[in-house]
């Protein structure tokens, strides 16, 4: 990465505080999606954006967002620009993101967990109880805490969550899947 | 969307194929919502469709203005593949039409993503989403093909009637650096594997139609395709240029 000036790292700051239109416990710093900023000349300015999901329908409102912030601070011209690669990745997510998101009650993604091929597995079904997954390092529930928790759904409120159910205080929660 | 025009002719109609192909099934999953067996597959299937939307928009706009190719095109300039655009059927059939294509883009976008062409940072991008696509419709050819008499029946009905639209799936796409035959004889085997774990069939019939000297990729298609895009541009064809 080419070095940032004090201005772009100001402008950067200053684009990272927005927090995220879904999560708005989270800032799109602590999500990892704004990749850079570069000043173009006098008072233009843009912004390297990448989203969550090919497909993230918040993308246009981070992009709005964050455009309304550098403007309120004097930048003449924001352009923000989508970049795909390097892909997103979960674990592009600060600590202190993974620990909003927990007392949010979400669980946060495991780290590096997202290099692995998807395991198959017999899913649980609504009928029979299947063995909560065990394993080094296993998704605890946001709420109390405990490894005890089993998938319900793959996909949950938005494509990049999963829906489960903690076994021990029986609530449901989401989790922020491995990507 | 911001994305570097694809200036190079064959990878504009690679571009168009492989949008298409994400478009059409995005729509095919969307008519699900309002109708899913559970409130958790609801969810699933528009998230699914989710995705490839997102991918199509990429794709599209590489080739052209992605609203324009979307809802302006005549049936003919369409280049999905017909399994695509195949009807939702019973629940059996859109996991059977997961399962085949969701196979097969995985494998696809993981060699496309390792090489350096246009379609690199995209495929890199989705094929982690697609892990999940595929993950999902294996899962539930295992529950319903492991599952009751009456499941085991409906999905290898569904696996033997989507067959005959394989095929199509390992036609060269001109513009696309692939080696089809290591790529077909992956996606077997791994379908092989599930199919044979969730207690079905392999099918064994003619995995193209006699139809099929062309197909949708050289915008031939079925007959469902023509409803299915009446829905689809309906509204913006009545309305040029309306938004919400």
């Amino acid at each position: 990465m080419v070095t940032a000036t004090p201005l772009e790292a100001e402008l950067l700051e200053l684009a990272g505080s927005v927090p995220d239109p879904e999560l708005p416990v989270l800032t799109l710093r602590e999500l990892g999606v704004v990749r850079a900023v570069h000043a173009r000349g006098t008072g233009s300015v843009e912004v390297e954006l990448t989203p969550t999901y090919t497909g993230c329908p918040a993308v246009e409102a981070m992009s709005l967002d964050i455009e309304r912030v550098l403007r309120e601070h004097g930048v003449r011209e924001v352009t923000v620009r989508t970049v795909l690669a390097p892909a997103w990745s979960t674990d592009d997510i600060t600590d202190e993101g993974r620990r909003k998101l927990q007392e949010f009650g979400i669980a946060p993604p495991r780290v590096g967990a997202a290099s692995g091929p998807v395991r198959v597995e017999l899913g649980p079904t609504r009928t029979r109880t299947s063995p909560p997954e065990a394993g080094p390092d296993p998704v605890r529930c946001p709420h109390c805490g405990s490894a005890e928790t089993q998938l319900l759904s793959r996909f949950s409120s938005t494509a990049c969550k999963a829906l489960r159910r903690c076994l021990s205080c029986r609530e449901p929660f989401d989790h922020f899947k491995e990507l | 969307m911001t994305t570097t025009p694809a200036k190079d002719t064959a990878h504009t109609a690679a571009a168009l194929a492989l949008g298409d192909d994400a478009l059409v099934l995005s729509h095919r999953l969307g008519e699900w919502a309002g109708h899913a067996p559970v409130l958790e597959e609801e969810v699933a299937l528009a998230n699914i469709a989710l995705d490839l939307l997102g991918q199509a928009r990429v794709l599209l706009s590489m080739a052209g203005d992605e609203d324009e190719l979307a809802y302006l095109r005549e049936e003919r300039a369409f280049r999905n593949l017909q399994l695509v655009e195949q009807p939702n059927g019973d629940f059996a059939h859109t996991i059977a039409r997961q399962l085949y294509f969701s196979s097969h883009q995985y494998l696809l976008y993981g060699e496309l993503a390792a090489g350096d062409g246009p379609f690199a940072p995209l495929a890199g991008k989705a094929v982690k989403e697609i892990a999940y696509h595929r993950d999902h419709a294996e899962q539930w050819t295992l529950r319903l093909g492991d599952g009751t008499e009456e499941s085991h029946t409906r999905m290898q009905r569904a696996v033997d009637a989507l067959w005959r639209y394989t095929g199509e799936m390992f036609q060269p796409v001109e513009g696309l650096d692939v080696d089809w035959p290591a790529l077909e004889a992956a996606w077997l085997e791994r379908l092989t594997e599930v199919l044979v774990r969730a207690t079905l069939t392999v099918p064994d019939g003619p995995r193209t139609g006699a139809w099929a000297a062309g197909a949708g990729r050289q915008g031939l298609h079925t007959e469902p395709f023509g409803r299915v895009l009446a829905e689809m541009q309906h509204l913006h064809r009545s309305h040029p240029g309306a938004t919400w």
